[in-house]
C-alpha cells in the first residue's frame, strides 16, 4: 500500500507538467474550433442541429465520442482489471443496445422530428403536457449523466495530477463546468460535434496504441494474455468467467439482470444521443451514422478488454486498488507501465498522453449533455410551453444559452455536494431512467396507432418517478458504507439498479394510460407520422 | 382538459407543431407505401425480438449457468468469452445486414414516395442522396 502510493506520487511529479501541457493544447484547440463554429452559427438549425450538415461518418464519430465516456474508458477497463470477465458484461450490453437505436429509433426520429426527442413524442399529441413531461425527463437523465462525469473528473484530477484535497477537486469541477458551458454557448451543436470528433479520434488512437503495446508483450497471443491476467489476479481461471462481481448472492445476480436490461434499453432513450441524429441531412445518413458508431464503439470495447486484462496482468490488482478502489486509474497506470514503468521517461510520457485523453473525454461528454438538456429546455419547455410558440428563433436560442449556464451551475453544485456517490452507479441510473421514461413513449409514439396524450404523459412520469424513487430507497442512497448517506438506513428496495421493475412500469403505464384516456387517438395524425417517419416527406 | 373538437392536422392548443402540416393526397394508402411499411416492419420487429432474446440468454447464462460459462475451450479461452465475442459479432452482422436490406428494399420505395408526394421545398433541401 505504502509502496504503491510512493510509486504513484513519484510518477505524478514526472508527468504532471506534461499532462497539463497536453490538456492545455486540447482545450486551446477545441476552444479555437468552438469560436470558429460559433461564427458560422446563425439560426436555430445551426445551434441545435449543427446546420444538419454533417456526414454519416462524421456523425458516427461524434456519436462514439458522446458514448465513450470516462465511465467506458476508465470504468470498464478498471472493472475488468479488478473483477475480470464481469467488466466485459457492461461492454456487451452497451454495444448490443445500439441495435435498438439502429432498427427502431434513428431513422424515424430524424424524419419526423426537428431538434429534440419531444418533437417526435408531441407530434400527434397535445403539445404542452407531452413536451413538459419529455423536457423534464430529458433534463433529469442528462443531469444524472452529467453528475457522473463531473464526479469522475473530480476524482481523476486528484489521482492523475497528484492534487490532493477537496478544494482542488472542487475547483476542477468548477473549471470543467465553466469550459463545458463555454463550448455550448459559443459553439452550439456545430462546435460540440467537432469537439466530439476530435476527442473520439484521440481516444481511439490512445486505446489502439496501448492495445498493440499490451498484445506485443504476449506475442500477439490473446490466450497467453488471458492466462497471465488470471495468474496475476490471484483468482485463477475464475477471473476469466462471470461471477466475481455479480455472483455473490441471488440478489446480486438479479441486480445484474436488472442492469443488463437497463443498459440494452437505455441507449436509445438517452437524449444527448438522440439529438445527434438531427445533425445529418437525411434518415439514410442517420442510419449510416449509427452503423459507423456500432463499428467504432465495438472495436473500442474490444480494446478495453485487452486494456483491462493487460492492466490486471502487467500492473496487478494490488497496485490498482491502492491507487483507486474502484479501479478507475487502471488504464492510466497501464500506460505508465507500458511506457517503461514508474520513474521512466517513457512511462511519464505515455501516462501524460492517456491522462490528457481522459480529461478530453470528460470535457466533450459533459458538453454534449449540457447541449441536449438546454436545447430541450429552450425548445420544449420555454418556446412551446411557457411562450406557447410565440417566441422568435433568437429568443429561443437565447433561452437555450441561459439554460446551459443554469444547468452547468446546477451540475457543478450537485457534483460538489454529491462527490461521495459512485460514478458508475449514477451512470447506470441515467440509463435506467432513460429506458423507463423515454424508450416506452418513443416506441409507442412511433409504432402504436392508438397511443394517446394521456398514455404518453403517464408513461414518462411513471417511468421517471418509479426509477428515481426505487434508487432513493435502494442501497445507492442509504444502508451500506458506500451509500450516499452511509449513517442512515431507510432502504427497502434490494437492487441497486431499478430497471427490472421501472422499465415494465414505464411500458405498462403507457398502455394503461392509453386504455383509460377519454380522448381517443387521431388516426389521421398517426397516418401522417407513419408516412413522414418512413419516407422522410416533409422532413427538416 | 381535452379538446375533442380539434380539426385533424391543426396544431392543438394553438401551439406551433414540430413541423409544418403536410397537405398530401393520402400517401398512406399508396400501395408503394404499404410495401415500404411492410418491408420495414417485417425486418425490424422480428430482428429486434431475436437479438434481445439472444442478449437475454447471454445475461441469464452469465448469472445462472456459470459452471457452463467457465468451461475451457482452448488455451485460456472459455465459453463465456466466446459467447461475449459472439454478441459483438452478431451486433456487427445485424447492423451490416440491416444497412444492406434498407439500401436495397426500403430506400428505393422511400425516395419514390418522396418524388410522388413531395412539394418542392418541403423535402430536405440538401437532397436525399446522402
Amino acid at each position: 500500500m505504502t509502496l504503491s502510493n510512493l510509486t504513484l506520487a513519484t510518477a505524478a511529479g514526472d508527468h504532471r507538467a506534461l499532462t497539463l501541457t497536453l490538456f492545455g493544447v486540447f482545450v486551446l484547440a477545441t476552444l479555437g474550433i468552438t469560436v470558429w463554429a460559433g461564427r458560422q452559427t446563425r439560426d436555430a438549425a445551426d445551434f441545435y442541429a449543427g446546420g444538419r450538415g454533417f456526414t454519416g461518418f462524421q456523425n458516427g464519430l461524434a456519436i462514439s465520442g458522446d458514448y465513450m465516456s470516462a465511465a467506458s474508458f476508465l470504468g470498464i477497463a478498471g472493472v475488468i482489471a479488478l473483477f475480470g470477465y464481469d467488466g466485459f458484461l457492461y461492454s456487451v450490453g452497451f454495444l448490443v443496445a445500439w441495435l435498438v437505436a439502429l432498427l427502431l429509433i434513428a431513422e424515424p426520429l430524424r424524419n419526423s422530428g426537428r431538434y429534440t426527442m419531444a418533437d417526435v413524442l408531441a407530434f400527434r399529441m397535445r403539445q404542452r403536457p407531452v413536451r413538459t413531461a419529455a423536457g423534464i425527463s430529458t433534463i433529469v437523465v442528462s443531469v444524472f449523466y452529467l453528475l457522473a462525469q463531473m464526479i469522475g473528473a473530480g476524482s481523476l484530477v486528484a489521482l492523475l495530477l497528484g492534487i490532493e484535497g477537496d478544494a482542488a477537486k472542487r475547483w476542477t469541477i468548477v473549471g470543467v463546468g465553466a469550459l463545458m458551458v463555454l463550448y455550448v454557448v459559443v459553439g452550439g451543436m456545430k462546435g460540440t460535434t467537432w469537439v466530439q470528433i476530435v476527442k473520439a479520434v484521440l481516444l481511439i488512437a490512445g486505446a489502439a496504441l496501448m492495445t498493440v503495446l499490451v498484445l506485443a508483450k504476449y506475442d500477439f497471443d490473446p490466450s497467453s494474455l488471458l492466462g497471465a491476467a488470471a495468474h496475476a489476479s490471484g483468482k485463477g481461471d475464475a477471473f476469466l468467467a462471470p461471477g466475481l462481481k455479480y455472483g455473490a448472492t441471488g440478489t446480486s445476480e438479479l441486480d445484474f439482470v436488472s442492469l443488463g436490461l437497463a443498459l440494452v434499453l437505455g441507449t436509445a432513450g438517452l437524449p444527448h444521443i438522440l439529438v445527434r441524429f438531427y445533425t445529418v441531412p437525411t434518415a439514410k445518413a442517420a442510419r449510416k451514422s449509427v452503423f459507423w458508431a456500432i463499428g467504432i464503439i465495438g472495436v473500442f470495447y474490444l480494446m478495453t478488454l485487452a486494456l483491462g486484462f493487460g492492466a490486471a496482468a502487467l500492473v496487478g490488482p494490488r497496485t490498482i486498488k491502492a491507487s483507486n478502489a474502484a479501479g478507475n486509474t487502471a488504464a492510466p497506470l497501464l500506460a505508465q507501465q507500458l511506457g517503461g514503468g514508474a520513474g521512466s521517461t517513457g512511462g511519464a510520457v505515455l501516462l501524460a498522453v492517456i491522462s490528457a485523453v481522459a480529461f478530453a473525454t470528460i470535457l466533450a461528454v459533459v458538453a454534449g449533455l449540457t447541449l441536449a438538456s438546454s436545447a430541450s429546455f429552450a425548445h420544449d419547455i420555454y418556446a412551446n410551453v411557457i411562450r406557447r410558440g410565440r417566441a422568435g428563433e433568437r429568443e429561443e436560442i437565447g433561452s437555450a444559452k441561459l439554460a446551459a449556464v443554469a444547468i452547468g451551475a446546477i451540475a457543478i453544485l450537485l457534483s460538489i455536494f454529491a462527490d461521495r456517490l459512485n460514478a458508475a452507479a449514477v451512470v447506470a441510473l441515467a440509463f435506467a431512467v432513460a429506458a423507463s421514461a423515454n424508450l416506452p413513449t418513443l416506441l409507442y409514439s412511433l409504432f402504436w396507432k392508438r397511443f394517446t396524450t394521456a398514455g404518453a404523459v403517464s408513461s414518462v412520469y411513471a417511468g421517471l418517478v418509479s426509477s428515481v424513487l426505487l434508487v432513493v430507497f435502494s442501497t445507492v442512497v442509504s444502508g451500506t458504507p458506500t451509500s450516499l448517506l452511509p449513517h442512515t438506513d431507510f432502504h427497502w428496495f434490494p437492487l441497486e439498479n431499478p430497471g427490472l421493475v421501472s422499465i415494465p412500469i414505464g411500458f405498462l403505464a403507457g398502455w394503461i394510460g392509453t386504455l383509460l384516456s377519454k380522448q381517443s387517438a387521431d388516426p389521421a395524425k398517426y397516418a401522417e407520422l407513419e408516412v413522414r417517419s418512413l419516407t422522410g416527406l416533409g422532413a427538416h | 382538459m381535452d379538446h375533442p373538437h380539434q380539426q385533424p392536422g391543426s396544431p392543438p392548443d394553438g401551439i406551433v407543431t414540430a413541423t409544418e402540416p403536410l397537405e398530401l393526397e393520402r400517401p398512406d394508402e399508396d400501395p408503394e407505401f404499404l410495401v415500404l411499411r411492410a418491408g420495414f416492419r417485417s425486418f425490424a420487429f422480428p430482428v429486434t425480438v431475436g437479438f434481445l432474446l439472444w442478449y437475454l440468454l447471454y445475461v441469464l447464462l452469465s448469472c445462472y449457468a456459470r459452471a457452463f460459462m467457465a468451461t475451457t475451450l482452448f488455451g485460456h479461452v472459455n465459453v463465456a468469452l466466446v459467447l461475449g465475442l459472439l454478441q459483438f459479432a452478431s451486433t456487427f452482422a445485424i447492423a451490416a445486414w440491416y444497412a444492406r436490406y434498407a439500401e436495397l428494399r426500403l430506400d428505393p420505395s422511400a425516395s419514390l414516395l418522396r418524388e410522388r408526394y413531395g412539394r418542392p421545398g418541403l423535402v430536405t433541401p440538401r437532397g436525399a442522396g446522402e
